[in-house]
């Protein structure tokens, strides 16, 4: 549909050249530019980590930029003394990715404040809600101005923060990541809005990692990977394939020295599973997957769409509402956490800081943790075994720094993944990986070898459910593929089909539902 | 080695400052009274640890602190407040009084005592056991429930012991069994008794379940990353309510001091104000047994100083310079710990 | 039991109730406004003891009881600022910093006694509040207080800013807000409000007595908890647990075989039992406790 939306102007109202910023080691954004045209959409893709969210931020004040420019409608804003007051003065708007809306106030108080129209001592939010009503309105933005935020859905939050931005005066919108936990309708929706917009005369930058939203959207893409700009191409004519492959470049399209699958027998069986998510919905319909000794089945999916759910009903972190987890043949319904560990779990859990590993415990007290009972003496911890154990592990998979009393806290991505792979791996009664997420926030160097040991845990006979966002590792990896979307499961694909040209294609349009619609239509 | 070395600096610095700072805060105290704080200090140090009738009454003041800070400490390593070991030493205390006189005379000291200190520890830990569970299954925070059962506790042990308990005409218990007393220590005269041994006992099991057993390895797992807990396979909500109960009976057993090796009987506003001062120990004391005993001698040094002082200027000094350290350290701890965080991240 | 009906609406009983009542109110709404803004105020009774010892040397000092609660107010703001020092400039810890300041107020006011009159016990007779209670412009202050904080919670730019600080700091912060200035009005005037409360126990009593609060801050946070954080239920709390002590007093002079401790423990238990969740819900605003990090 972009061909329909004219480009008012090649006028620039938003332009970031040569902005740096780093966190600890970790260089988040290094000498990107941006360039952003007025009455336009602006996609900015990459994978998780590319660095998108910081830059958006850094455009918004909500950052400090560690250097370059910043420049808001042809004036210098330096990077010192940039925040979103001035951000907003000047008409620049975000939507985050994690809605900034005050769960309990209403719609009218929530887009009024820090601006607040007053009637002498008094909030006016009459004549707020009057605007709020006249822009909604023009836009197609549907809320109710005395509607209590918390009762709302995430659709209709969305469009409250939309409206906000817009009440600010804003006409330069940053959305981050606004498609991630939205159904397909309300995709639609957004996207009429934000054409809308942009015939206005708005200019929206987008954050996504969906790349037929962008194809649909976008006048102008900017791909980041691992903090860089490597590519910007214009909105037409760009296919989701170019972009994909600006996206994760040829030389990580990760070559996984891989034998086939020698698969045994079915180990993990999950069966007609449902279960409701943390918000009281159901997050899980109905799914089915069953998983061989020695195979990996991957799971793709957009975030929220079952996953988290999935892996904590196999952990023992979530009970479900039907559907039985079993393996090798045992009912796993009744048994809590622990047990499942001693009947054969390993576990990699998709937040790594906040589930796999405590930050102020020792590498040794990580290394043990969860099989703490394995390293006891009596009601006492057997500090010699933990001394050998923190040592084997160490060498086997070369955490650094090479202290077991170091604190994980103080350690890069890659070695606190170390510590959990290891941990994991090395459980007596391994029958299963559930692995999430393994190599998010991790360096290359390290994303190597866990690669490498997950698939030595399936060739040592291991049923592996791997969970991951980045659609390469899980094709370059998985002997089977399942994709989840609202709960179900939308996709399923053996080795050869993962091998066939336009697999890929075929997995992103059924991650946002695409083939499912078809299937329903 | 270095990043430990100067956590340990960044950390004596703190405390350092904070004493420093409730020195400095005294000294205009005493100089608006019209003394010499060179004096007053002079006073309280000679008088506490410059005779041995001193270093007695000092090592008594001591002795429930070194209970009560390891309470705190206890709850606090599990991720919990206990702000209710006042309400705690008071049920512990009550308890061991009333099963100590309750006992038969002929009752052998072997069995009378370690039955009225235990009965202290679970009177204790009952009580703890209640805000515990109440966080674990309900979710209500356990520093307004523990504040809240501390007045609760209060007015239902003094109801009990005017209808019951009491002797006629007092606020106190009869008197326990002799078998049931705790020796003195015969230290010049002073209240020093065979609890502060017990108190020394307590810190070194604090210290066995907390650094070396499997147990404590949960309860640190708890509290530092509930969530890795619960996926490691550790029973949380057991752990919260364990965590509150332990905390609970080892601040219960204060009354071992009290009762068992001082008064010999219950008395009303016995060891007020000490479940308070053990959040002071506990903080200063950077929740290690051996930093609570360091912690609790300065406050009993403080406490036992504050009678001597009172010739000079008002004892209720004591109690400013024990406040004041207190919020000292908080600030201090505050900025070191995010000094710390600093040159971890970078 | 004719007696106790009887006595339970006299003009005398209500009398006290209101008398009973007008500090919890006051020291509540203090806590009210502190913790909706994000921060616990452990140390309402610290601010209710320095308000009355303020109050009280004010007063004597004067002749005055005007320029007495005046000092009251003062004297809790900068009990209020010490606590906001060290929790918000400094980040210490909420409950610890709260403690201390209790501790502190009770030694301090204590010394302080000693130095002024020579006594720690209580201070001269003060001038202070005349016989009726209904009589007195400070009651008017009061309901006039509770009656502004509902309205200026719902309808005011500050209520409004407040309530949101108080839920999701960095929400306001992405609008440009300052969450520590929001902050730190909020427990300057919860000092204020509360100090005033402290300044109307010393004025009942026409004198400063030592540790004449008596636990009456912890009450005032038992209420605040009770009311679910909203000023005019906070105040019926108050109402609630002060009928529980005037009652307490009228049952004992009727001789009801009621313990008076039981009576006396009520409000905890209620506050205890609402905390539990099983009457009604009662939700504390979500960054309560929580140091703020400015991003």
């Amino acid at each position: 549909m972009s061909e329909s939306v004219p480009s008012l102007a090649d006028e620039v109202v938003l332009e970031l050249a040569g902005v740096s910023r780093r966190f600890g080691t970790n260089v988040a954004n290094d000498k990107v530019d941006l360039v952003v045209r007025k009455g336009s959409v602006h996609a900015v893709v990459g994978e998780n980590g590319a660095g998108k969210s910081t830059l958006m931020k850094i455009a918004y004040g909500q950052i400090r930029a560690d250097e370059g420019s910043i420049r808001i409608k042809g004036r210098q804003m330096p990077i010192a003394k940039h925040n979103p007051m001035k951000a907003i003065e000047l008409g620049v708007g975000m939507v985050h990715q994690h809605f900034m809306l005050v769960p309990p106030l209403s719609v009218a108080e929530n887009v009024v404040l820090g601006r607040e129209p007053l009637k002498g001592l008094v909030l006016d939010l009459d004549k707020a809600a009057g605007e709020l009503q006249a822009l909604s309105e023009k836009y197609g933005l549907h809320v109710d101005p005395t509607a209590i935020v918390e009762t709302l859905s995430v659709g209709e939050q969305q469009r409250v923060e939309i409206i906000k931005v817009l009440w600010q005066g804003c006409d330069i919108l940053i959305l981050d990541e606004p498609t991630a936990v939205l159904t397909p309708l309300e995709v639609d929706q957004l996207f009429d809005v934000l054409r809308g917009l942009v015939a206005e005369g708005v200019a929206v930058v987008m954050i996504t990692h969906k790349l037929d939203e962008v194809v649909a959207l976008a006048d102008d893409i900017t791909v980041m990977r691992r903090g860089k700009v490597v590519d910007t191409l214009e909105g037409q004519g760009a296919s989701v394939e170019s972009i994909a492959q600006a996206m994760v470049g040829r030389s990580v399209l990760l070559q996984v020295a891989k034998a086939p699958a020698n698969p045994g027998e079915d180990v993990l069986v999950v069966k007609a599973l449902s279960a409701l998510g943390q918000s009281g919905l159901p997050a899980l319909r109905d799914v089915s997957v069953t998983v061989r000794a020695g195979e990996i089945v991957g799971v793709a999916g957009v975030e929220g769409n079952g996953q988290s759910e999935l892996q904590e009903c196999i952990v023992g972190l979530r009970k479900p509402t039907s559907g039985t987890v079993a393996v090798n043949g045992q009912d796993w319904s009744g048994m809590h956490v622990a047990e499942r560990y001693r009947s054969g779990l390993a576990h990699v859990p998709e937040d790594r800081h906040a589930r796999a590993i405590v930050l102020d415990f020792s590498i040794a007290d990580n290394l043990i943790l969860g099989r703490h009972r394995e390293f006891s003496k009596g009601p006492l911890i057997d500090r010699e075994a933990r001394a050998k154990e923190a040592e084997a592990r160490i060498a086997d998979v070369d955490i650094r720094p090479a202290d077991a009393s170091v604190h994980a806290g103080t350690m890069s991505g890659g070695n606190q993944q170390k510590i959990v792979i290891a941990r994991e791996l090395n459980r007596p009664a391994n029958a299963i990986l559930v692995c999430a997420q393994p190599t998010r926030g991790v360096d290359i160097g390290a994303i190597e070898l866990i690669h490498k040991q997950v698939i030595a845990a399936r060739d040592a006979g291991l049923a592996v459910l791997l969970f991951s966002a980045e659609l390469a590792e899980l094709q370059s990896l998985s002997d089977k593929l399942i994709v989840l979307y609202g709960g179900e499961v939308a996709l399923r694909m053996d080795a050869e089909e993962l091998a066939k040209e336009g697999a890929r294609a075929k997995i992103g349009a059924a991650m946002t539902g695409a083939s499912a619609s078809q299937e329903s239509a | 080695m270095t990043k430990r070395g100067n956590e340990l600096f960044l950390q004596v610095y703190g405390v350092a400052v904070a004493l420093l700072v409730a020195m400095a805060a005294g000294s205009v105290l005493i100089l608006i009274f019209g003394q010499s704080p060179a004096n007053v200090y002079g006073v309280l140090l000679s008088k506490t640890w410059g005779n041995a009738h001193g270093i007695g009454q000092t090592l008594f003041k001591s002795t429930p602190l070194i209970f009560t800070g390891l309470s705190v400490a206890l709850a606090f390593r599990a991720g919990l407040f206990n702000i209710g070991c006042e309400g705690q030493l008071l049920v512990g205390s009550f308890a061991c009084a009333l099963v100590g006189s309750a006992l038969p005379m002929s009752t052998p000291a072997l069995l009378a005592v370690p039955l009225a200190i235990a009965v202290a520890g679970l009177a204790g830990g009952a009580l703890g056991a209640i805000p515990g569970a109440l966080r674990a299954y309900t979710g209500s925070h356990e520093v307004i429930n523990t504040i809240m059962l501390n007045f609760i506790a209060s007015a239902a042990v003094l109801w009990a012991g005017n209808r019951f308990f009491f002797v006629e005409e007092t606020t106190h218990t009869a008197e326990i069994v002799s078998t049931a007393e705790l020796p003195s220590l015969g230290i010049s005269g002073s209240a020093l008794n065979g609890s502060f041994f017990l108190a020394f006992a307590c810190a070194g099991l604090f210290w066995v379940l907390m650094d070396r057993s499997r147990r404590g390895f949960e309860l640190r797992a708890v509290g530092l990353s509930p969530l890795a807990a619960e996926n490691a396979g550790i029973d949380v909500r057991r752990s919260i309510v364990v965590a509150m109960t332990l905390s609970g009976a080892i601040a219960g057993i204060v009354g071992a001091n009290f009762v068992l090796g001082y008064k010999h009987y219950f008395e009303e506003g016995l060891g007020r104000g000490m479940g308070f001062m053990g959040i002071a120990v506990a903080l200063l004391g950077r929740n290690n047994p051996i930093g609570i005993i360091f912690a609790a001698l300065l406050f009993g040094t403080l406490s036992n100083g504050g009678l001597e002082v009172n010739a000079f200027v008002p004892k209720e000094l004591i109690e400013v310079l024990q406040a004041v350290i207190i919020l000292a350290v908080a600030i201090t701890s505050a900025t070191t710990q995010r000094a710390l965080a600093k040159g971890g991240a970078s | 039991m004719s007696d106790v009906f009887g006595a339970v609406f006299s003009v005398y009983f209500l009398a006290q109730l209101v008398r009973t009542a007008a500090p919890y109110v006051l020291a509540a709404l203090g806590g009210t406004i502190s913790e909706r803004s994000g921060v616990v105020n452990i140390a309402l009774e610290g601010k209710l003891l320095v308000g009355a010892f303020c109050c009280a040397v004010g007063a004597i000092e004067s002749g005055s009881a005007t320029v007495g609660a005046l000092c009251g107010i003062l004297g809790g703001m900068v009990v209020g600022w010490l606590y906001g020092l060290a929790v918000l400039r400094f980040g210490a810890d909420q409950i610890v910093s709260g403690v201390a300041i209790n501790l502190l107020a009770l030694g301090l006011t204590r010394y302080l006694l000693k130095l002024f009159y020579g006594s720690t016990a209580n201070s001269p007779p003060a001038p202070g509040f005349g016989d009726s209670v209904w009589r007195n412009v400070l009651l008017y202050v009061v309901i006039g207080l509770v009656l502004a904080f509902q309205f200026g919670f719902r309808r005011t730019r500050f209520g409004l800013r407040l309530r949101a600080v108080g839920e999701h700091p960095e929400a306001c912060e992405t609008l440009g807000l300052s969450v520590l200035r929001i902050r730190w009005m909020a427990v300057l005037i919860a000092g204020g409000v509360a100090g005033l409360g402290g300044a109307w126990l010393a004025l009942d009593n026409h004198a400063f007595v030592a540790n004449m609060s008596g636990g009456r801050g912890y009450i005032a946070l038992a209420a605040v908890i009770m009311g679910s954080w909203r000023p005019k239920y906070v105040a019926l709390a108050c109402l609630l647990f002060a009928s529980a002590e005037a009652l307490q007093v009228v049952m004992q002079v009727a001789k009801v075989p009621v313990p008076r401790e039981f009576v006396q423990s009520l409000p905890y238990i209620l506050t205890m039992v609402a905390m539990a969740g099983l009457i009604g819900r009662s939700r504390a605003p979500a960054s309560l406790g929580k140091p703020h990090e400015r991003g």
